[in-house]
């Protein structure tokens, strides 16, 4: 019975690590560009992002943890030894832990979710066989990391179009500006709120009809965008300002809609890479307390909640000083742009975590920053870097998958004499 | 054991890892050469002062201004080598690399053009004939205002790419490119009239000073030209 004690203990050990490095480092791509353009302090972005990184993986962490946990091994074909999936699941951890520990200090731009997708790809197909990986989910999955940054550059790419036709080439853009920004910002809050609705809430124990939550997001939606119309309403020209940059005043009324498009954003990476962390730790918990593979628990709340934890920690400790040093690099992404991005990012993440796929929120910005680069609104991208993203994204997979070998036949060795 | 090890050494490293949306920007050239314009007018407006003191023949002031000359010159050149490094071929940008480094060259031959004249004058302590002094620092006001006009257009460059060169800010930035028009075709009338009235006295003057004069207004009428040519640069611009 001590046995279990040992595995959760490791298990919760390495989930609370990758939980807080996910914190320590990603969110700052998800709060940055608030900083950066003024439109939050770093207090209070540091504020904004704990809460809403903590409610997007506690409402809407569920169907990617799910997909981590139990989408990717064929469980069936463990029935008689649920310990094996225990040392898998613990490998994967620490291969993408130390993986990204390696690429960090090497600065290639790594994901999370390849990391982790690939060591647990990579334990289950050669420690327990071929046969044990759910190939057609590992496909829908790896299509989804090159659909997804493309879907978030196309939106984002329509999304700075329509700013630039409706407000920025406009006459007087700050009248078209305080017209139009509440419309974006309804967008912003109804996707998310809809989603969440319908995807996240069952987990917290809501059940709500499908007409109700679009009734629920409609209302929440018009609620954000009257208190953002009203914030908005409250911007007063700055003439000396404008002499020098015509679009001050205007950007400042972006600054307004970033505020919620950042808040968007930490709740969908909240929601997606909390999985990251808490879905091989939801695994071994499911395991090591029923003591079968069948157990089909649903996935316990207080998980979820030391993922969410694990994310405010890292962020509290390190990502303040990260979230500063982005911030002052990024000017280029000024809150009309900043914002695009980030809606179209943010959108894109949700769906995919209400769809339970795990994918590379970094990767879906990156992608949205090229989409409004693409609409002729960034002044310079740097293709070369780019493209190491690109060969960071190959060379991830396998070296995930090697390290999560290596750990697992490591375990399967010593573990068992541990735990006796 | 193993997972808090990790832990203490993960921060310096992770620092260049959150990195990755702050380095697929590339330096933006849009500053540099907002900042560029701004020195290169700086530079050419020294010209009152040093032909004021010219004329009034007080040379020790006059080359007070020519060292402010070449030192802003020299700064124009090494920010104008500076904005050429960092701007690779990688860089994706809504308007070609190439486009922007001929804004700059014709920036930069703005402050070149000052320094030569003011070179000109001051190697030769060239008199400039008082009853056509007034006239000629009427003309070279007008070109140090062809020169401002110039920066004028450029500080524009920010927005035209915030609005994706399209709509009002591309009506404004023509009517200022207009205006640079017509300030140079103004310094040529001037430079027309300030040369038939060098004619009328050029008997009176010294021949070798006669003929450097000439040469001086010629000159001087280049800063309009480069100003207008950077409006025209700035018109490809607005074109993709």
């Amino acid at each position: 019975m001590e046995a279990q004690y040992i595995y959760i203990g490791l298990a919760a050990a390495f989930g609370l690590f990758m939980a807080w490095g996910i914190g320590a480092n990603d969110v700052a791509n998800a709060m940055a560009t608030s900083v950066g353009s003024k439109a939050l302090t770093i207090k209070q972005a540091i504020l904004v992002a704990a809460v809403f990184e903590f409610a997007g993986a506690v409402l809407a962490g569920g169907e990617v943890t799910s997909t981590i946990r139990k989408g990717i091994v064929d469980t069936e074909l463990l029935t008689g030894t649920p310990e094996l999936l225990i040392y898998g699941m613990l490998a994967a951890l620490l291969a993408a832990g130390t993986w990204l520990l390696i690429a960090s200090r090497n600065g290639w731009p790594v994901s999370t979710t390849h990391s982790i997708v690939g060591a647990i790809v990579g334990f289950a197909a050669v420690g327990i066989g071929v046969d044990a990986v759910q190939w057609g989910e590992v496909g829908k999955i790896v299509i989804s990391w090159i659909v997804s940054p493309l879907t978030a550059g196309f939106i984002a790419y329509l999304i700075y179009m329509s700013v630039q036709r409706l407000i920025l080439s406009h006459d007087d853009p700050l009248a078209q500006a305080k017209r139009y920004v509440p419309v974006y910002m309804f967008f912003a809050a109804f996707t998310i709120t809809l989603v969440t609705i319908l995807k996240g809430l069952k987990h917290v124990g809501l059940d709500i009809s499908v007409q109700k939550s679009y009734f629920l997001a409609i209302v929440v939606a018009v609620g954000v965008s009257l208190i953002g119309a009203f914030a908005i309403n409250r911007i007063k020209p700055d003439p000396k300002a404008e002499k020098r940059l015509h679009f001050y005043t205007v950007e400042r009324v972006f600054g307004v809609l970033m505020i919620i498009t950042a808040c968007g954003m930490a709740f969908a990476h909240g929601s997606n890479d909390v999985a990251n962390a808490i879905g091989p730790l939801a695994a071994v918990i499911g395991i090591a307390t029923s003591g079968s593979i069948a157990a089909t628990s649903s996935l316990p709340v207080w998980v979820l909640v030391i993922g969410g934890g694990g994310i405010v920690i890292g962020l509290a400790t390190y990502g303040r000083r990260v979230i500063a040093t982005v911030g002052k690099k990024i000017t280029q992404l000024t809150p009309s742009r900043g914002f695009a991005a980030e809606l179209a990012a943010a959108t894109t993440i949700v769906i995919a975590s209400g769809t339970g796929i795990p994918i590379s929120t970094t990767h879906v910005l990156v992608g949205a920053v090229l989409g409004v680069g693409l609409a002729r609104g960034i002044e310079a991208i740097d293709l070369r870097v780019v493209a190491r993203i690109l060969v960071s994204w190959v060379v991830t997979i396998p070296a995930g998958a090697c390290l999560a070998i290596v750990f697992y036949f490591l375990f399967r060795t010593v573990l068992p004499f541990i735990t006796g | 054991m193993v997972g808090l090890r990790l832990q203490n050494k993960a921060p310096r490293g992770m620092r260049r890892m959150a990195n990755v949306l702050a380095n697929i920007f590339g330096s933006s050239p849009v500053q540099p050469l907002e900042k560029h314009v701004n020195i290169v007018y700086q530079c050419a407006k020294q010209l009152h002062g040093f032909f004021s003191a010219a004329i009034g023949d007080d040379w020790e002031t006059a080359s007070k201004f020519r060292d402010e000359i070449e030192k802003l010159e020299h700064n124009a050149d090494d920010l104008k080598k500076e904005i050429r490094l960092h701007l690779p071929k990688s860089l994706f940008m809504p308007v070609p690399r190439e486009d922007l480094l001929q804004l700059l060259l014709v920036q930069d031959k703005i402050a070149n053009r000052t320094k030569d004249v003011s070179g000109l004058v001051l190697g030769r302590k060239l008199q400039i004939p008082q009853q056509i002094a007034e006239q000629f620092l009427d003309f070279v006001d007008r070109n140090i205002d062809a020169a401002k006009q110039a920066r004028k257009s450029v500080r524009e460059l920010g927005e035209l790419f915030t609005a994706g060169f399209r709509g009002a800010e591309v009506k404004l930035v023509t009517g200022l490119i207009e205006e640079l028009d017509r300030i140079e075709t103004d310094t040529d009338e001037k430079q027309a009239a300030l040369r038939a009235a060098l004619f009328e006295i050029e008997k009176s003057l010294d021949p070798i000073d006669a003929v450097f004069t000439y040469q001086v207004i010629e000159r001087t009428g280049e800063i309009a030209d480069m100003a207008e040519r950077v409006g025209r640069r700035l018109e490809l611009l607005l074109s993709h």
